[in-house]
């Protein structure tokens, strides 16, 4: 099993008929993806290499029972984008668009949690989501991901989590699925979310998570691993020496006030007994260490 | 994108938040000229991005035109926490009878915005939340809903001020709360927010964050974008687009992505050495991008050693190398090089790197092995 996308997904992509839209939906096609649809109110009716294009999301829904949707929607209009799919019912909106102002994303969060609760959003400016040799919904390189399990990857940072699938790789080690989640401040899918899903999945024995400076995301998750999860957990955390009040890249990158520090990250995770490791290699090593004794 | 506090206050102005009348100036017969206009007392006061600015000297009342002249003098050019003042607000001086505070910001963990409000004001608001928690009052604003007047006029008399500051109080939050949304900031902060002896309410400071991502749907933000404070390093790394931040060490970083380049600056720390920069330069790693990368490495005195960590993803080793290639043809780098691909096609992209590997590039295969050669480097 796998979390929240399987091979029987059946994936509409937003934005399908742009240039990134189409290389990466095509990409995600030739894993093995159902890729089955995109949507674009002004090419209504034709194609993208075979792949029909609709007029509005209900309508591509409707035409082929897609339950999830992939945005490559340009910034500006990602809030009507996701709020389209969310209306029209679909369970989960994974957006790929980096650079989405945060007024925006605080907005369609709290609208979709409200009035459209059956709809889950990933991201904004996330890689996706992978369940190896099932979907890739995304930008993830799926050669760099062994299918199989038993583990599971919960990940904000996208480099960092093609690191992680490809050391685990390298130690023939297989992935249920892995959830990136995102850099941005308002995540549309928490790391307790994927955690909460790992836990409930019977094929993901163990979960690594990879998370970052800033906001207390590592911390509620270190508290949730505390109390509620029983599988195994390694982590890593990106930016230990980041100075305080620079940005890093990330629009949620930063240390503030004291706030959000590594260090802080990598006590709350050891104290709920996850094995954190100082580097992206160690934290991999420390995986190969648990999968070894399951 | 962080507003000096003349900018916060037009920002203010603009959503009709009652601020003291002044003008931005650069030099001191500016200044005079300016004081003059405003009337006085006036307030000289130096405009940078660090806090502390009154301990430092850098705010002072001026009752006519011979101290405005006076104070003008030392302000400009004086270096508050190592930034210089190069701007100064002269405004109306305003008499003070309580300080308070008032922000807006994102709470990252509820996920709505946050309102905060206290008595105590004309502090740094972190002393306050630490003495005196109770003394905060917060409130947790759905962003669907927003900020009711109903629900600001609760929290504006569990915050406590005096009375007589209610109503103003509660007008400028509204204002403010719309500045915070509608103008897509990332903070807004007033401190103090002063309660005047004649019953008014007004901003006496402003601190704005403005989000860089909406400046899209804003016209005229690249104003503010040209007095941000940035090193000549970082400035170069702006205007090519990279995501680049300074540091003070000695190995020059670039990385695909955020993560991972912060990632290396961590690992370079953890081996013993100290990195020159965070230099994040996305997911394409294309020849164009890469040389403008080593060339703002380069032009960094203090660089000894370059440390280039790529993942391939989408992005294949083989083509990346190609990109190193290129671009080290097109600039001269003088300091070495330690390269390590990995990921897609890396084996194919090491073996491109291996033509033409001297003692001033190398390529290893982990990112420890490359980050223990690159720190040896630049010893």
């Amino acid at each position: 099993m796998a979390i929240f996308v399987d091979e029987n997904t059946k994936v509409l992509y937003q934005g399908l008929t742009g240039s990134q839209g189409r290389f990466y939906g095509l990409r995600n096609r030739d894993y093995g993806t159902q890729v089955v649809a995109g949507v674009n109110p002004k090419k209504a009716g034709t194609d993208v290499d075979g792949i029909p294009v609709y007029a509005s999301v209900a309508e591509a829904k409707e035409a082929t029972g897609a339950t999830v949707s992939c945005v490559f929607i340009p910034a500006p209009g990602v809030q009507s984008a996701v709020l389209e799919a969310a209306e029209a019912g679909l369970e989960l909106v994974v957006v790929i668009t980096e650079g989405v102002p945060a007024q925006d994303e605080a907005y369609f969060f709290n609208k979709v949690k409200r009035d459209f609760p059956g709809t889950r959003i990933l991201g904004p400016n996330c890689p996706g989501i992978i369940s190896p040799g099932k979907a890739n919904i995304g930008i993830t390189a799926g050669e760099i991901a062994k299918p199989g399990g038993p583990v599971g990857i919960v990940s904000r940072s996208g480099t960092l989590t093609y690191q992680a699938l490809y050391e685990l790789k390298l130690q023939d080690i297989g992935v249920t699925t892995c959830v990136g989640i995102g850099g941005d401040p308002v995540p549309g899918t928490s790391f307790i979310d994927c955690l909460e899903a790992f836990e409930a999945d019977p094929e993901t024995k163990a979960v690594m998570l990879i998370g970052e400076i800033g906001g207390s995301a590592e911390e509620e998750a270190a508290e949730f691993i505390k109390h509620k999860m029983t599988k195994p957990v390694s982590a890593y955390i990106a930016g230990v020496t980041a100075p305080p009040g620079k940005k890093m890249g990330h629009a949620g990158a930063i240390v503030s006030g004291g706030k959000g520090t590594a260090a802080a990250k990598m006590e709350a995770l050891t104290d709920a007994g996850v094995k954190v490791g100082n580097n992206p290699t160690e934290a991999g090593e420390l995986m190969v260490e648990i999968v070894k004794g399951l | 994108m962080d507003l000096l506090e003349y900018q916060g206050k037009q920002f203010f102005a603009s959503f009709d938040i009652p601020v003291s009348p002044g003008e931005a100036v650069t030099t001191v017969d500016e200044a005079v000229a300016a004081a003059d206009r405003i009337g006085y007392p006036v307030v000289v006061k130096a405009q940078v991005h660090v806090g502390g600015r009154g301990k430092a000297g850098g705010v002072k009342l001026a009752a006519n035109t011979e101290e405005a002249r006076e104070h003008a003098g030392n302000i400009l050019g004086l270096d508050i926490k190592g930034h210089v003042v190069k701007i100064v607000w002269i405004e109306a001086a305003s008499d003070i009878a309580e300080e308070y505070y008032a922000s807006f910001t994102l709470d990252r963990a509820a996920k709505k915005h946050l309102g905060m409000l206290s008595a105590q004001g004309g502090v740094e608001i972190e002393v306050v939340a630490e003495k005196d928690p109770d003394a905060i009052a917060k409130i947790w604003i759905d962003p669907v809903d927003g900020l009711t007047e109903e629900a600001a006029r609760a929290w504006v008399t569990a915050a406590k001020l005096n009375p007589e500051a209610n109503d103003g109080a509660v007008d400028i939050l509204l204002k403010l709360y719309k500045a915070y949304t509608e103008g897509d900031a990332d903070l807004c902060e007033i401190n103090p927010l002063i309660l005047k002896p004649t019953g008014e309410v007004h901003a006496l400071d402003a601190k704005v964050t403005l989000d860089g991502n909406a400046e899209f749907r804003h016209e005229g933000w690249d104003v503010y974008d040209a007095t941000q404070i940035r090193d000549d390093r970082e400035q170069a790394a702006h205007d090519k687009g990279l995501q680049y931040v300074g540091l003070d060490g000695s190995v020059g970083v670039i990385a695909n992505g955020a993560g991972l380049a912060m990632s290396t600056v961590d690992i370079v720390n953890q081996v013993g050495g100290s990195p020159a920069n965070f230099l994040d330069i996305g997911g394409g790693a294309n020849a164009e991008v890469m040389a403008g990368a080593l060339e703002v490495i380069n032009n960094d005195p203090n660089v000894k050693s370059i440390f280039i960590n790529i993942f391939g993803g989408i992005t294949k080793g083989d083509e990346v190398a190609n990109g190193i290639v290129t671009a080290l043809g097109r600039v001269k780098i003088d300091a070495p090089i330690v390269i390590r691909i990995d990921g897609t096609n890396a084996e194919q992209g090491r073996a491109i790197l291996a033509e033409h590997e001297s003692e001033k590039l190398q390529s290893k295969s982990t990112m420890l092995e490359a980050a223990r050669t690159a720190v040896e480097l630049a010893k």
